[in-house]
């Protein structure tokens, strides 16, 4: 299933067919391909992995860390020569991003950790990408430099200042070539335009401008400009003690600039189009997405897992995606009133959420991605287990992100979690599952079966088996 | 100041260990049986979707559960939630930073535990049994989160900030404005709690239990403490007394979480809610403290 390409989208003359052969229904085989960060039991609390993004081109993946620091990874050329490492990522660049930061005024800690990633598309040599945290957002230029200007007439070799008697004829400096160094350098910060915690950023697809939003409100910025933004969603009630429902996402559209959705935590998406009120969006919306509550399955949790906790466009701009605690949904935009598709993730956990309500996992936020081809959505569950489910065939996999199946090149085992009495081999019960080890980010590469997997500190790259 | 973060942390991790401590104890001493673990059975009734549509009374419910042996009342269950879901907002007020999200889902899940005790009656019969509290029929607003809301909201954003956005000055003048909620619309909440305690604790420990919460609430509500030292310095004597209750306790009821929730272990390095997430190391050794205190 092709998507539409749009100039932005890969390389032009790639089609980016993802998925076994173009009209086969090959289940696609997922084998190992490389894992990073360290092997420790002992996971320093920085080195927490919080997103993980890939570039337009999928050369490039971004991690953000718990610790504020953003990890760039490069994915190798294929040359005839090293036919082996055809696709591997190597770091690229490594910064800090954000500091930990104390608001005086509130006595609150403001922590480094980065929320969201979001690359910005390649108009020249130099990548851009946006990080933030819960408070600001930081626009980063990362560009290469392989070459070093050398015989200056005012300054010599060390840099120092030459005395000008010294300088007896002009020479033009000449550029010889250096190690490759790659240097990351902010170039704005957005910064005191948030009261609330920052939970999403988006890039418009007229790439001038993109939103952030946090608890209660949504501003719209302007790349070019720090000192200003444009309030667009404020669902703050005058009096808080009204609050019940807070924003948990946002995403503009891929080829709509004047069209975002946000999801909000009683389980419901709006869909807003800028042009209809310049000035005050607020509850106004175009569209509003909502599946009728099933009476029958009503508890005290209810809501609570029908809160949204990601929502992402299919590439192609005619569907979106949320993710809820139990499943994932696929919504169709023309329709309103339910969901087009609904995956169930883990549903055995339903019967155990009261225990997942005492020790807080009921709250874990779980992100979805689609493939480049809009044909399989993917997302993350427990025990480092991942899920994919292929929209055509309803064919779901399992898997799982360990240490134990990373061998180079390694086919991944299918996993299945044993819900009725009778365990078979191979499976597992719910009760030993590890809740501690949860896939909460996932990325896809634009348009290659190539994917992402945070794993706590872990990062583990997966690619398509290659016959 | 890098020290003074330290012991900021520290004393928020202490708050937080001897809370989710007290509530396994809580939990623990409303067991029935030996090795049959609270939540274990509030994951069995809510799967059997017991929400009850009429009230004929609470007999006709045990009436049903009769079968299913050594699984309390519903409402026994419905209460557990309850206390669990005010102790989890108390922790968002000790939190130095708490997740609006996951605030306002517990207070909208507290709210729908007290509505349904409305209508049931239950909560008139809770009413009854304690004396002297003021207007307990109003159901608990979200003051508790409001209150932490409340402190994040405060107009008091950095003046060099010249955004477009014409309502963050509106904001500030409605901020400002905003009455401090008193303390009792929290009385619902303790008078809740105070019942549980009455099964099986003395008078004095529930009387304990309520100044510790009457104090922690009211210091919240201090809308600018002179420094966070003196938030915590009122804060330290309700763990004094705690303390009696705690070391009570200890001799009769097994501690903190049963076999089932060793699977779902505290996490401990991930990614909710920063800074208060227990350190299991840090709890043991608290608790040694307070024992042998």
């Amino acid at each position: 299933m092709l998507r539409a390409a749009g100039p932005w989208r890969g390389c032009p003359g790639r089609a980016g067919v993802a998925g076994g052969d173009g009209g086969g229904n090959n289940e696609v085989q997922w084998c190992f391909l490389q894992v990073k960060g360290a092997i420790d039991e002992d996971v320093a609390e920085a080195d927490i992995i919080s997103t993980v993004e890939f570039n337009y081109t999928g050369d490039l993946l971004a991690t953000g860390d718990k610790g504020g620091r953003v990890v760039i990874f490069q994915r190798e050329q294929e040359t005839k020569s090293r036919p082996v490492s055809r696709g591997e990522y190597n770091v690229y660049s490594t910064f800090q991003s954000h500091e930990p930061e104390f608001d005086y005024l509130k006595s609150l800690e403001i922590e480094e950790k980065i929320n969201k990633i979001r690359w910005l598309p390649q108009q020249n040599a130099a990548h851009f990408l946006l990080s933030t945290n819960d408070k600001t957002i930081k626009l980063w230029k990362i560009s290469e430099r392989d070459k070093r200007a050398e015989g200056y007439n005012l300054k010599d070799e060390d840099g120092r200042l030459r005395e000008p008697f010294r300088v007896t004829e002009l020479r033009v400096p000449t550029l010889k070539p250096m190690d490759l160094m790659v240097e990351a350098s902010p170039r704005r910060t957005f910064a005191n335009a948030h009261t609330y915690h920052i939970n999403s950023i988006s890039v418009n697809s007229d790439y001038a401008t993109y939103l952030s939003a946090d608890d209660l409100r949504i501003n719209l910025w302007h790349l070019e400009v720090t000192n200003r933004s444009f309030n667009i969603v404020d669902i703050k009630p005058a009096n808080m003690e009204e609050l019940t429902e807070v924003i948990t996402a946002a995403e503009f559209h891929p080829h709509q600039c004047n069209v975002f959705v946000y999801s909000s935590s009683k389980g419901t998406i709006r869909l807003c189009d800028m042009r209809s009120s310049a000035l005050s969006l607020c509850d106004q919306h175009s569209k509003f997405f909502e599946e009728p509550e099933d009476p029958s399955s009503r508890s005290f949790f209810s809501e609570i897992i029908s809160s949204i906790s990601d929502v992402k466009f299919s590439h192609s701009g005619r569907y979106m995606m949320t993710r809820d605690y139990l499943s994932v949904k696929v919504w169709d935009l023309n329709m309103e009133n339910r969901p087009v598709e609904t995956y169930q993730v883990h549903e055995y956990l339903r019967s155990k959420l009261c225990s997942l309500y005492e020790n807080d996992c009921i709250f874990d936020k779980f992100e979805c991605c689609w493939n480049g081809s809009d044909s399989t959505i993917m997302t993350g569950s427990y025990n480092n287990f991942f899920r994919t489910f292929e929209r055509n065939t309803h064919r779901d996999t399992t898997l799982e992100a360990s240490r134990e199946s990373s061998k180079p090149r390694a086919i991944l085992k299918p996993r299945k979690v044993c819900t009725t009495g009778k365990r078979k081999k191979d499976e597992i019960t719910v009760d030993s599952l590890d809740f501690n080890k949860k896939i909460l980010h996932t990325a896809w590469h634009p348009t290659d079966n190539i994917i992402a997997v945070a794993a706590t500190n872990n990062l583990y790259l997966f690619q398509e088996k290659v016959n | 100041m890098h020290s003074f973060m330290r012991d900021l942390t520290f004393l928020s991790k202490l708050k937080v260990e001897l809370s989710l401590l007290l509530y396994g104890l809580l939990l623990s001493s409303m067991g029935e049986e030996e090795g049959l673990h609270q939540t274990q059975f509030l994951d069995t009734m809510f799967v059997r979707g017991l929400k009850r549509k009429c009230f004929d009374g609470e007999e006709d419910i045990e009436g049903t559960l009769a079968g299913i042996k050594a699984i309390p009342s519903y409402n026994l269950q419905r209460q557990s939630l309850l206390d669990m879901s005010l102790v989890k907002l108390q922790l968002c007020h000790m939190l130095v930073e708490p997740n609006l999200c996951r605030s306002v889902l517990i207070a909208n899940t507290v709210r729908q535990i007290q509505e349904e005790m409305t209508q049931d009656g239950t909560w008139q019969m809770i009413n009854t049994q304690s004396t002297g509290q003021a207007s307990l029929d109003r159901l608990v607003s979200t003051d508790i989160l409001c209150r932490s809301s409340r402190d994040q909201a405060e107009g008091k954003h950095v003046p060099a900030y010249g955004t477009f956005n014409k309502d963050f000055e509106s904001d500030q003048a409605q901020d400002s404005s905003e009455t401090m909620s008193t303390a009792s619309s929290v009385q619902a909440p303790r008078n809740l709690q105070s019942n549980v305690w009455e099964m099986e604790n003395p008078q004095e420990n529930k009387g304990n239990f309520q100044k510790s919460l009457d104090q922690i609430f009211e210091t919240l509500e201090n809308k600018s403490p002179n420094s966070v030292e003196d938030l915590f310095s009122e804060v330290d004597n309700s763990y004094y007394d705690l303390d009696t209750m705690l070391t009570g306790m200890m001799s009769n009821t097994k501690m903190g979480h049963c076999d089932n929730l060793e699977t779902f272990s505290t996490p401990t390095n991930t990614a909710s809610n920063s800074n208060c997430k227990s350190d299991l190391n840090d709890l043991d050794h608290i608790v040694e403290i307070l024992v042998e205190s």
